[in-house]
């Protein structure tokens, strides 16, 4: 196990603490003093950052598995300790998340009002978003998901758009009644492996290769210890089946719908995506960027270190569905597949350009979504029935919705930094008021156009290698639906084209005659990143692929 | 328990503030810095001695946890008291009236010793906030210390007898203070509502207990050979009580001649809910919020804060741990009460036009937490009820203090007519937001480590808790209650939302409330002194949940369960 200790101590616990004690110091700046808060902040981001950057690196893929692992009493009673560690997913997304704080700071120089506090509350949201990636104990992992929605909420709340506050309350409503479900079942999943029987778990630690905590688990306790409930949860049988009064069965299927609709609130997964229009539209260009950028991988990657291996079983549970023979994966391919659609289809149908861009992360998470269908098939008829037919299929998909979701953090970032960038010349977010600003802005339009395709899943560029590997994945799998999702392809070709037309082309409106549309170098330094990663990722996808391509088949258990 | 010093710690803790109390009635009223000063610094010498008997309880806590553990592991007789008896600390134990068999027994366990933190710390918080009152100072400051040390009584007290003692003594100066300072529309009615639901609960209790110690004595005069060597049959001791119940003295069938019925089985559901009246059990809890309301700032927030934690306490102490067969036949039905404080409490709450009512009435769902910890009847459960206690108590205790800071300032209390307050009060508007989150069991605060095991109690209680009325046997209902009582978040996070968006944001009237400013420094003292646990705890639950769990141990051990 390679060490990265800064100050002795351990670099996941830095990442998460780092950002809440930059965001005290940068809260104790006066806000009269504005750039010494920006610069203050932006060093602080900067150097978690960096810091992010080198633990994604020093993780180790030849001997993959969780690293940089810390473990520490936290609360006993409960069986729940302070345990991080990152895999090769984990990896990732800290690097998504340490790459994008910096930038959605260094877009928040614009904002003039109290900007210590804004910039705070970035920082703060970096310490909940790192937290929910490192958690390797359910409850850590729960606390950090609430955490972060609180910086969102404010953020959304004081500094959004005329909307706000109707947006932020309904963000905030949906998502603590979402949690609670998962809440409820959290509670319930930890005090249950209490009740799993000890030959039970003899035998499960018996098996080769189990993790340290399942190792050292101490029958009849309670644990959140995600591994331990990996392990042991779907092994549990209950007394003679029966649980609570109720049959197990029964049981795990509503622990599981507690855990699905929250996370499916935050991916988000149609139907319940109809808060993200108005936070995304509302938030702040740095909140938005931060929203889609990280926030919502916040439920997909709870769906594939949660929800995948605590419910093999109901994964793949039958469902008679009128008339139609199909298990659970399959019914989340099909709201995945409806995501992709109807998300192209609203987004087609916007005027609002931050709007337009929410609805396409719509579109683009379903592709996530269905990925992690087919990885839920897959590993749950290993589980239960031992047959890995499926096996390459879901891994193949698997690594192509962690890489979707890396993917789509650079561009849905980049396009929010962008419709930001020109609402703050403008002052308007309506694409009819816009109209041949290539013209004006021949540097954003290319970046425009660039970040667009990449969007769009052109080859060469990263959307192109995530969504083939995902849609190669699912097609032996679920091919009608994946054929439906393919065509809505199509359709996030034309609202991209349509959205590039009203920005880009047709007649200049004379209203910005005297406005200056050209991106500032600010901006641009901003945005630069993310368009090298773009391509980058586009043409030698290893780079990251190798990392979480390790991390996946080991979870599948391959 | 090993203690790090050898002075009687508790009985300073419990008489200093007697002592300055009464001295403080003989000083000049003129001088009201001084008493002010005197005040303050015995709040603070009792926050520092609080401090120290908690931190050095923690420190030893993992011993006391292995001393348990070998009781259990040893067997014998009695095991549950003999756990009780190691968790004590700081006892002093002199006889007092031997004719009566009453004695002055102190000390603090596992359960007590966060509460005497936390009076300690709201003790310095009201002497802070009573600063600028200007009338009747004298008075308002010695019978406040009068409040504090019948508190402080109550929580060491290890007699039965004292501890009713210290319990009145708590509520007299109570109904002076709320009588005497507090909000005139509303105090002369709210003080006698109050003092009649408390005493009267009180005294339902004070029958129970005098009948529990008889029955006690009968016991040990009947078996002789089972009284501890050197006991008197007679007594008040809550330890000598505890060894009584765990030998069977109050679960003997036939009383009262019935052959189905014990003495716990009777006379528990007199004297749990007898004092939980103070905790605001429904339906009891009718004289809380106006309590609350009427109260100055700094009695609401020992009120709420500390005092509505006697009840909860003594219930415990005095209900579950002395008469466990009572508590398995009866806390299956009062957990439904609980329910309706927890749920019912919130929406109350959501409806309120008054600040300080909407505080008032999210004390009383919270403290439906409790007692619903409290019925779950494990460990984890008790164990949240105890941190929601002190959770509860320091975060209402924040609430009170902001709320008396917007109303000394705005001169109202009428939500719609506030708003905006974060622009001229930046610190109060931070403090009411880390206490609403509190509130609403956002992870990272306390409010969160209290309110998840009480929840996860519940799911463990369920296939335990069997509810048997006649021959109708309920089973398994535990598990709905846990999550119509998860709504309560629901609705506790709206009502939060929309006071903290009224308030503290949206328009601010700046004609109206030209004059609002900043508030002072001792006030900012308050709100960290009240708010700093709350994060702390949050993150770290493990620097309080180990000494709880060791203190309910004995408890849960005594009730059979795990």
């Amino acid at each position: 196990m390679n060490s990265l200790d800064v100050f002795g101590i351990n670099p996941l616990s830095v990442l998460i603490f780092a950002p809440a004690l930059g965001a005290l110091l940068v809260l104790a700046v006066p806000n009269a003093n504005k750039q010494l808060a920006r610069w203050l902040s932006l060093i602080i981001a900067l150097g978690i950052g960096a810091l992010a950057f080198i633990v994604f690196y020093a993780y180790d893929r030849e001997v993959g598995g969780y690293q940089f692992i810390i473990r520490g009493d936290w609360f006993s009673v409960l069986g729940a300790s302070w345990h991080l560690g990152v895999d090769g997913i984990g990896a990732a997304m800290v690097l998504l998340t340490g790459l994008l704080v910096p930038l959605a700071i260094l877009i928040s120089w614009e904002v003039e009002d109290r900007p210590s506090i804004h910039l705070a509350l970035i920082l703060f949201f970096e310490t909940g978003l790192m937290g929910v990636f490192v958690a390797q104990d359910l409850m850590i992992f729960f606390l950090f998901y609430e955490l972060s929605l609180v910086p969102i909420y404010f953020l959304i709340d004081q500094w959004g758009g005329a909307n706000r506050k109707y947006a932020s309350t309904k963000f905030m409503i949906y998502s603590v009644g979402g949690t609670l479900g998962m809440l409820l079942a959290t509670q319930l999943i930890g005090w249950s492996i209490s009740a799993v029987p000890a030959d039970v778990v003899a035998q499960v630690q018996a098996q080769p290769n189990v993790p340290a905590t399942v190792a050292e688990y101490i029958p009849g306790r309670p644990s959140f210890d995600i591994d331990v409930i990996s392990t042991l949860f779907p092994a549990f049988s209950g007394a003679g089946g029966v649980f609570l009064g109720i049959s197990v069965v029964t049981v795990k299927a509503l622990a599981f719908v507690g855990f699905f609709i929250a996370f499916a609130i935050k991916v988000p997964v149609w139907p319940f995506h109809t808060w993200l229009p108005d936070a995304h539209g509302e938030a702040p260009t740095a909140g938005s960027m931060l929203l889609a950028g990280v926030m919502l991988k916040l439920g997909a990657y709870g769906f594939i270190r949660l929800v995948v291996p605590f419910f093999p079983d109901v994964w793949v549970s039958e469902i008679n569905l009128l008339g139609i023979q199909t298990t659970t994966a399959g019914i989340f391919a099909f709201l995945a597949m409806l995501g992709i659609v109807l998300g192209a289809f609203a987004a087609w149908a916007q005027n609002d350009i931050k709007r337009l861009v929410a609805y396409s992360s719509v579109n683009h998470m379903g592709f996530v979504a269905l990925g992690i269908a087919v990885m839920a098939l897959a590993y749950g008829r290993a589980y239960v029935e031992g047959s890995t037919d499926l096996m390459n299929d879901g891994i193949m998909a698997a690594n192509g919705a962690v890489m979707q979701m890396f993917n789509h953090g650079l561009s849905s970032a980049g396009m929010f930094l962008l419709a930001g960038a020109i609402y703050h010349k403008t002052h308007t977010r309506d694409m009819r008021e816009y109209g041949g600003l290539w013209v004006r802005a021949p540097i954003y339009g290319g970046v425009f156009i660039f970040t667009s395709m990449a969007s769009l899943g052109l080859p060469g560029l990263n959307g192109f290698v995530s969504e083939f590997l995902v849609v190669r994945g699912s097609w032996p799998v679920f091919t009608a639906l994946t054929l439906i999702s393919m065509l809505g392809l199509l359709l996030t070709g034309s609202y991209i084209l349509k959205g590039i037309r009203a920005v880009l082309h047709g007649p200049f409106n004379l209203k910005w005659r005297g406005t200056p549309l050209e991106i500032e170098l600010r901006e641009f330094i901003a945005i630069s990143p993310l368009l090298v990663l773009m391509l980058i990722t586009g043409i030698y996808p290893n780079w990251i692929l190798t990392v979480i391509h390790e991390s996946v088949i080991r979870m599948m258990g391959g | 328990m090993t203690e790090a010093f050898n002075f009687p710690v508790l009985s300073i803790i419990v008489f200093l503030p007697i002592v300055v109390g009464v001295a403080i009635l003989f000083m000049d009223s003129k001088q009201r810095d001084l008493i002010r000063g005197v005040a303050l610094s015995t709040a603070i010498v009792l926050l520092v001695l609080s401090a120290f008997v908690y931190l050095n309880y923690n420190a030893n806590v993992d011993e006391l946890v292995a001393q348990q553990e070998a009781i259990l592991e040893d067997g014998g007789d009695a095991p549950a008291a003999r756990m009780f008896d190691a968790g004590l600390a700081y006892e002093e134990n002199y006889e007092w009236v031997p004719a009566l068999g009453i004695r002055y027994h102190v000390g603090v366990d596992g359960l007590t010793v966060p509460m005497v933190l936390l009076t300690g710390m709201v003790a310095v918080a009201g002497v802070l906030i009573s600063w600028r009152i200007e009338d009747r100072i004298k008075e308002f400051m010695a019978f406040f210390l009068l409040l504090v040390a019948g508190v402080y009584g109550v929580f060491v007290a290890m007699d039965l007898f004292l501890l009713f003692f210290f319990y009145e003594l708590a509520i007299f100066p109570m109904y002076l203070l709320i009588a005497g300072w507090g909000w005139v529309k509303l105090r002369e009615y709210a003080a006698m509502k109050l003092t009649l639901y408390i005493l009267i609960g009180s005294v339902v209790a004070l029958v129970g207990a005098i009948a529990l110690v008889l029955t006690a004595s009968n016991f040990f005069t009947a078996n002789p050979t089972l009284l501890p060597e050197g006991a008197q049959a007679f007594s008040f001791d809550i330890e000598q009580l505890m060894y009584a119940a765990e030998l069977g003295a109050f679960s003997q069938p036939g009383y009262l001649g019935i052959e189905s019925l014990t003495f716990g089985t009777f006379w528990f559901p007199f004297i749990f809910l007898g004092f939980a009246v103070l905790a605001g059990i429904f339906p009891f809890h009718n004289w809380s919020p106006d309590g609350h309301v009427a109260a100055p700032t700094a009695v609401s927030m020992i009120h709420a804060g500390v005092l509505m934690k006697l009840g909860a306490l003594t219930a415990i102490r005095v209900g579950v741990q002395l008469m466990p067969d009572g508590a398995q036949v009866h806390l299956p039905w009062i957990v439904f009460l609980t329910l309706v404080n927890v749920v019912y409490g919130a929406f109350i709450a959501f409806r309120q036009r008054d600040f300080k009512y909407v505080i008032g009435f999210s004390s009383v769902s919270h403290m439906g937490l409790v007692s619903m910890g409290v019925a779950t009847m494990n460990t984890i459960g008790m164990t949240g009820a105890g941190l929601q206690m002190f959770s509860h108590g320091a975060m209402t205790a924040l609430f009170f203090g902001c709320v008396g800071m917007v109303y000394d300032r705005a001169h109202t209390r009428d939500i719609p007519s506030l708003g905006g307050f974060v622009k001229r009060m930046p610190w109060v508007a931070f403090a009411f937001v880390v206490g609403g989150l509190t509130s609403m069991g956002m992870p990272g605060l306390s409010g969160f480590v209290a309110e998840f095991p009480i929840f996860t109690g519940m799911w463990a209680a369920s296939e335990n808790v069997v509810l048997r009325i006649g021959n109708f046997e309920l089973t398994n209902y535990y598990s709905v209650l846990v999550i119509i009582a998860a709504l309560g978040i629901v609705i506790t996070a709206a009502y939060v939302l929309r006071v903290t968006g009224q308030v503290f944001f949206g328009e601010f009237n700046e004609r109206r409330y030209s004059d609002v400013g900043d508030i002072t420094i001792t006030d900012r003292a308050i709100l960290l002194l009240l708010g700093v646990p709350l994060v702390v705890l949050g993150l770290y639950p493990n620097i309080m949940a180990p000494m709880i769990e060791a203190g309910v141990r004995p408890i849960v051990a005594l009730l059979g369960g795990m």
